[in-house]
């Protein structure tokens, strides 16, 4: 048997939700002041990474992409230690040498984030070729981006796990946007998820703003994955509320787009359902909230009081 | 002592090697296939064959060596490096260093390079200095079947990646490899010939070459050492700065073209830590600037020659002054 988590509960979906949220309003903030390291922040997201990610098990693998930090968050990582990495200190989980985008995680299973577009894409058969061998019923968990999914390596990718039958579970975070590209410019049709079948794949889209579906659907991908030990690719359809990096710019977005899918802000939605059943009142979300803002605050304490690394160590670790 | 071409014996490296750890496997375009003793003595989970995607087979040996495996993959001919460019040189050479040394990519990938297939510039690309440029990478490029089996074997227990590239006109020319235990350290030149008066210093199949114009010079009354690289990075810089400082010439020959090639990274070395040591300037003979042809008769003409290495050495002894000025 592995070891596996009680699922979460809704409330936790939120807390968790707003954690991510909290954190990338941090940033925004320090942007604010600047000068910040540039980051592509996940807001707007914020459901697809935790439905997913609490769908996984402790020995699980994830490999993600630039859009990180709520994959990260979710899956545990001390929010400081995050911070002081993309501000390239000491404390941060790769020593500073990573910076906002590539941070791993060996100590969550988190292998890669990839910067390189599709980056994740091609390591994700090899770290699931090692569940395979090696033993382990963890799966591999590989994020990426519809403007990936455009890419050659994404199809190499999904080809070679489906005919090596490795455990992948594929999650397409599909947020209409890739970089300063509108999907619709770059690609045929709306869905990656259909690309599937023809690597013999089953696939599911998702409304990715909707962490309890997200959930949902997530836990039954894996469940398949884990039990045929092939891969399944999972679409969740949603959206980047801000610009494709910090400082934050949309000024080449339709204001009615953006409109549209701030109406589906997947932590008011999850707020406003929890409201109705009366599992939140008013002071209690308020609570939730400020106990995420502090939590970001010591965050933010920790990782600027962090030291940065020490110039002599420039050249450390390139060799093992 | 049995005589093997330089394709067994890289064979024999890697059953080896996998007989020793049951983590090593290998996989590329048709090697279940092409190297079919693998397949039947250690099964279709390690010895396996890929679609025709050199990006998703290193990016797999990329993914693998960081957690647990450790593959050797064949990715043919070295043109094709241009599309595993991303996963080798993007993440198995930065990876560690970007996760603050949270992995390790153990994985080697091999490929083929060189004239004397008359295969063209579309199979035959000399791109080992690319390699040598990136770090997180070692690159080594053997000369004899003995370093062929020694260095594989030191790559596949290597926990950096290295790109192993096979010199084609090498690869089925038998030569001696001992029995038992055959293991070259990476980063170790080799003496090929022993020599005073200037240092030929190459690496595969040019350090034959070399060896040849040494037996010409020998004639010629001029005594050349030799050294075979074997392992371009990381660079035997002590073996190239003893040697020089010791004949006072150099001349580095190789087939890849001059513009930061190789070569011109031992010149630098020489003009920086041998300068007092030099009589004369430091010689390049290499491929010219041109996409490999594929015509027998260029393709030679591509590939440094005995006589233009002999001629150079000759050069360089006679315009040297073996005695101090007198004033
Ligand atoms: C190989 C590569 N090409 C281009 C870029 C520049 N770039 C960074 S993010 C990005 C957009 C990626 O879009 P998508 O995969 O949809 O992910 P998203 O940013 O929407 O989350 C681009 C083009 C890159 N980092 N890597």
């Amino acid at each position: 048997m592995h070891p596996s988590r009680p699922a979460p509960t809704r409330l936790d979906l939120l807390g968790a939700m707003l954690r991510i949220r909290a954190y990338e309003e941090k940033i925004v903030a320090f942007h604010e002041r600047g000068p910040f390291p540039h980051v592509c922040t996940s807001v707007g997201q914020e459901a697809t990474a935790v439905g997913v990610v609490s769908a996984l098990h402790p020995d699980d693998q994830i490999l993600t992409n630039h859009r990180s930090a709520g994959h990260l968050l979710a899956r545990g990582a001390d929010p400081g230690r995050l911070l002081a990495e993309v501000m390239g200190r000491s404390t941060g989980y790769c020593k500073g040498r990573s910076g906002t985008l590539h941070i791993s995680a060996k100590e969550l299973g988190v292998i890669l984030t990839s910067t390189i577009v599709g980056g994740e894409l091609s390591l994700a058969p090899g770290v699931a070729l090692s569940r395979s061998l090696l033993g382990g019923e963890g799966i591999v968990v590989c994020f990426f981006g519809d403007g990936a999914a455009c890419e050659g390596i994404f199809h190499e990718s999904l080809n070679l796990a489906s005919v090596w039958n490795l455990p992948v579970l594929y999650v397409c975070e599909n947020n209409q946007w890739q970089a300063f590209v509108h999907r619709k410019e770059t690609m045929v049709g709306d869905h990656i998820a259909p690309w599937a079948a023809s690597y013999g794949m089953d696939s599911l889209t998702v409304d990715g703003n909707d962490a309890e579906a997200v959930l949902e659907a997530a836990t039954r991908a894996a469940a398949q994955v884990r039990a045929t030990r092939r891969p399944f690719l999972l679409e969740a359809w949603t959206y980047r509320q801000r610009g494709h990096m910090e400082p934050h710019d949309q000024s080449y977005v339709d204001p009615a787009e953006i409109q549209a899918w701030l109406a589906k802000d997947p932590i008011a939605r999850l707020e406003d359902r929890l409201l109705a059943s009366g599992e939140l009142t008013r002071e209690s979300l308020e609570a939730l909230r400020a106990e995420a803002r502090a939590a970001m605050e010591a965050a933010a304490d920790f990782a600027t009081a962090s030291p940065y690394p020490d110039p002599s160590e420039l050249t450390a670790g390139v060799y093992a | 002592m049995s005589l093997m071409t330089a394709h067994e014996a890289l064979d024999q490296a890697v059953a080896e090697e996998m007989q020793r750890d049951a983590r090593v496997l290998m996989f590329g375009e048709g090697v279940a296939t092409k190297r079919k003793h693998l397949l039947d003595a250690f099964g279709p989970q390690r010895v396996r064959n890929t679609p025709l995607a050199e990006g998703i087979i290193a990016g797999t040996a990329a993914g693998a060596a960081a957690t647990g495996l450790r593959p050797v993959v064949d990715l043919l001919f070295a043109p094709f490096l241009c599309f595993a460019m991303d996963e080798i040189v993007n993440s198995a050479g930065k990876l560690r260093y970007m996760s603050g040394g949270q992995f390790s990519f153990p994985m080697v990938v091999v490929t083929m390079t060189g004239g004397g297939w008359t295969v063209g510039a579309q199979h035959n690309h000399n791109l080992e200095a690319w390699f040598v440029h990136s770090p997180g990478l070692k690159v080594v490029m053997p000369s004899t079947p003995e370093d062929f089996k020694g260095l594989m074997k030191a790559a596949i227990r290597d926990e950096n990646p290295v790109l192993f590239f096979m010199d084609m006109a090498l690869a089925f020319v038998p030569g001696e490899v001992p029995e038992g235990e055959v293991f070259v350290p990476l980063g170790q030149a080799a003496i090929r010939r022993e020599g005073t008066e200037v240092t030929l210093i190459s690496y595969a199949k040019t350090v034959h070459t070399c060896l040849a114009a040494a037996e010409t010079l020998a004639e010629q009354g001029i005594s050349a050492e030799v050294i075979d690289l074997r392992t371009l990075k990381p660079l035997d810089e002590a073996t190239i700065l003893a040697s020089v400082r010791k004949t006072g010439r150099a001349v580095v020959v190789h087939e890849a073209s001059r513009l930061c090639g190789v070569g011109a990274e031992v010149t630098a070395l020489l003009s920086e830590q041998a300068f007092d040591a030099l009589k004369a300037p430091v010689v390049r003979l290499t491929g010219p600037d041109a996409p490999a042809p594929s015509s027998y008769p260029l393709e030679q003409a591509f590939t440094p020659q005995a006589e233009a290495i002999v001629q150079a050495a000759a050069q360089l002894v006679a315009r040297s002054p073996e005695v101090a000025p007198i004033w």
